[in-house]
């Protein structure tokens, strides 16, 4: 069914820039300086060196030496991977794609003199920067949680060594103990991700402590792929999982670290282990550059450039992304755009219709994968959904088997994308 | 070089994004609160919202119809419901324009919203007490694709390279560059007849795979065309 509005829409601020003639550098080359090495930022620079032809300079931020993704850290967890096997090191691109790979913290930027100022001193200039640092945690989201308390109780929502003290932490619990998660408040990181974790734990303990029980507290009424995931909880962990919804008190919540209590609406309840999925905003460099608005990065969607400085980008978990979840496949998709949005500014390359996808895969039991995904474009307002598809329950054995070795292909697939 | 670079900026200055449609939002939202008056004296939405006459209308887009608790609908809007009628933008804009053409015995005594863009409108502000895209991926989309054909000179141009290269990014985090073949198949290197005709049988939803159906619902047969080249061509 077609709308009545065949008006064509003039210039978007791709043309403008396409109108631009290419910039000319004093110093040879453009210079572009990522700020984050994830799903956003590696791939921004791998796409940036590899099709500039050399006619960009190109410097990625990242602090740590060698990187975990979060997307499958779930699966570490349920013993389907090794944490190796979900490590990645920096060393093609900066050996084969001639990214200057930093590993520091970048502690500040100055948008006027266009540089980036590093912790250990060193100050970046810029022609345009990329900022895709992922999130941070709202201070006081969860009352008795902050970073003092997370070897206590994990957050696991930034993938590496919180991932492998999470796992240890269940492996020790004792036999008929209780795991507890107080799940996010919208909008977080990788929205079936806490579910996923539940069905991964869930695995987990029905290999090594069958009496053990699960209790998810949580302050959203619903999530994504609600129903698949209560059906698979159902079929495969049956009376393990009980989910506390902001009916009973799921968004009235503290926690005593001291004594791995979870206070639900008064009512203290004692735990084994407790993961503490704290509310998000995004990560504070966007906040030291001042393109936050609130808590997270405004951009529009047909560059990906900040609404606030056209020569800052901002990529994935950090934006005001509009109707595309956070995810990495997101953030990946986003990269490209934002690639080749740069490259028409700096050296007057063509530049195409902004497209965006998303699909996140989740593992509910041993070849039990689901999926959902949506296809999104950029308008002046946000980047909007146009279409979706998503697993149904009651799907065939054979099919659900096929979707999770999907996942492990589409896995392969964004590691090389980003890490070359 | 400098001509071909000269020719490319000018084409796409000229055709800005080629001509056609952009992706559009369902309607204007801020227009839909005020046209939303005409409903409230039966369905609240927001945060206090209630049934009363008529149900609450909040997370009504992807809802069965006839499903929220407590409400005591007509036998007609129940029985759609168990026929499987979901709640999206195109069957509550029938609804909406005409209450009786879906349900005949619909307690719902409303003669009827006429005018398209108001029902666009009215229903855009509706979208916005349903769940977001983005905390729930699945959830009903929010705008129309778009519908962009490249004019010819800018096909011919690019040739296959640039443009199937561009649009490859999209297809190149899955389908990886090196033909790796596991769990997802390769294409480098595939005949581009092949191709085509496999990226045609997803676009009409002959092959299932709704991924793919959706990457290649989004292509036209030039940009499917392109692709195929640009895939044959790799090593």
């Amino acid at each position: 069914m077609k709308l009545n509005r065949r008006a064509f829409i003039g210039t978007g601020v791709a043309a403008a820039a396409a109108l631009q003639a290419p910039m000319v550098w004093s110093q040879g080359r453009a210079r572009v300086v990522v700020i984050g090495g994830g799903a956003g930022g590696a791939t921004v620079a791998r796409y940036l060196a590899k099709d500039s032809q050399g006619q960009i300079d190109v410097t990625l931020v990242e602090p740590t030496r060698h990187y975990y993704t979060c997307f499958f850290s779930n699966l570490y967890i349920g013993g389907f991977r090794d944490i190796a096997s979900i490590g990645h090191s920096y060393g093609t691109l900066a050996a084969e794609y001639g990214i200057n790979v930093v590993h520091d913290w970048a502690v500040g930027v100055d948008r006027d003199a266009k540089t980036v100022t590093l912790a250990g001193g060193a100050v970046l200039p810029y022609d345009r920067l990329v900022l895709s640092p992922g999130i941070d945690f709202v201070d006081g989201s969860v009352p008795g949680w902050d970073v003092s308390v997370q070897h206590k109780m994990p957050h696991a929502y930034k993938a590496g060594s919180q991932s492998e003290l999470l796992k240890a932490q269940i492996e020790a619990m004792p036999q008929g103990g209780r795991f507890a998660m107080v799940a996010p408040p919208n909008p977080f990181r990788c929205p079936p991700g806490p579910y996923e974790r539940i069905s991964m734990v869930a695995h987990l303990l029905t290999q090594v402590n069958p009496t053990a029980k699960i209790l998810l507290v949580d302050p959203k009424e619903q999530f994504s792929k609600q129903a698949l995931f209560e059906e698979g909880w159902q079929k495969h962990y049956g009376g393990m999982i009980e989910r506390i919804g902001p009916d009973f008190g799921g968004d009235k919540v503290e926690v005593r670290a001291d004594t791995m209590e979870v206070v639900i609406d008064g009512t203290a309840e004692k735990v084994d282990v407790c993961n503490v999925i704290p509310g998000q905003k995004a990560g504070r460099i966007c906040e030291i550059a001042g393109v936050t608005d609130g808590n997270w990065a405004p951009v529009t969607g047909f560059t990906m450039q900040s609404r606030i400085d056209p020569t800052v980008y901002v990529l994935g978990d950090a934006t005001a992304q509009g109707d595309m979840p956070k995810s990495g496949y997101s953030a990946n998709s986003q990269a490209k755009v934002a690639a080749m949005a740069i490259r028409g500014e700096l050296l007057g390359s063509s530049v195409f219709p902004a497209k965006f996808s998303n699909t996140c895969w989740s593992l509910i039991a041993p070849e039990d994968g689901v999926k959902v995904g949506a296809a999104y474009e950029p308008t002046e307002e946000k980047i909007a959904s146009v279409s979706s598809f998503i697993s149904q329950t009651g799907e065939d054995a054979a099919l659900r088997k096929q979707t999770y070795e999907e996942s492990l292909g589409w896995y392969a697939g964004i590691t090389s994308d980003m890490f070359g | 070089m400098i001509s071909k670079m000269a020719i490319a900026i000018f084409l796409v200055a000229t055709s800005a994004m080629g001509t056609g449609v952009r992706a559009e939002l369902l309607g204007d939202a801020a227009r839909g609160e005020a046209l939303f008056r005409e409903c409230s004296s039966c369905h609240q939405v927001g945060a206090e919202a209630t049934n009363r006459v008529g149900p609450h209308l909040n997370d009504i887009f992807g809802r069965k119809a006839g499903s929220v608790e407590g409400f005591r609908y007509s036998k007609g809007l129940a029985r759609m419901g168990a026929d499987g009628l979901v709640w999206s933008f195109d069957t509550l804009d029938a609804y909406v324009e005409n209450p009786k053409a879906l349900v005949s015995d619909t307690r719902m005594s409303y003669r009827g919203m006429k005018d398209e863009a108001d029902r666009a409108d009215l229903l855009a502000y509706l979208r916005g007490f349903s769940a977001s895209p983005a905390n729930i991926p699945e959830s009903q989309p929010t705008a129309r694709a778009s519908e962009v054909e490249l004019s010819p000179e800018t096909l011919a141009i690019v040739g296959d390279k640039a443009y199937g290269e561009y649009l490859s990014s999209e297809c190149l985090t899955c389908h990886q560059r090196s033909g790796a073949n596991e769990g997802i198949p390769g294409i480098v290197g595939w005949p581009i007849e092949d191709f085509v005709i496999a990226m045609h049988a997803y676009k009409r939803q002959i092959r299932p795979h709704p991924v793919m159906q959706m990457m290649a619902g989004r292509l036209s047969d030039e940009e499917i065309a392109a692709l195929a080249a640009y895939f044959e061509g790799l090593e």
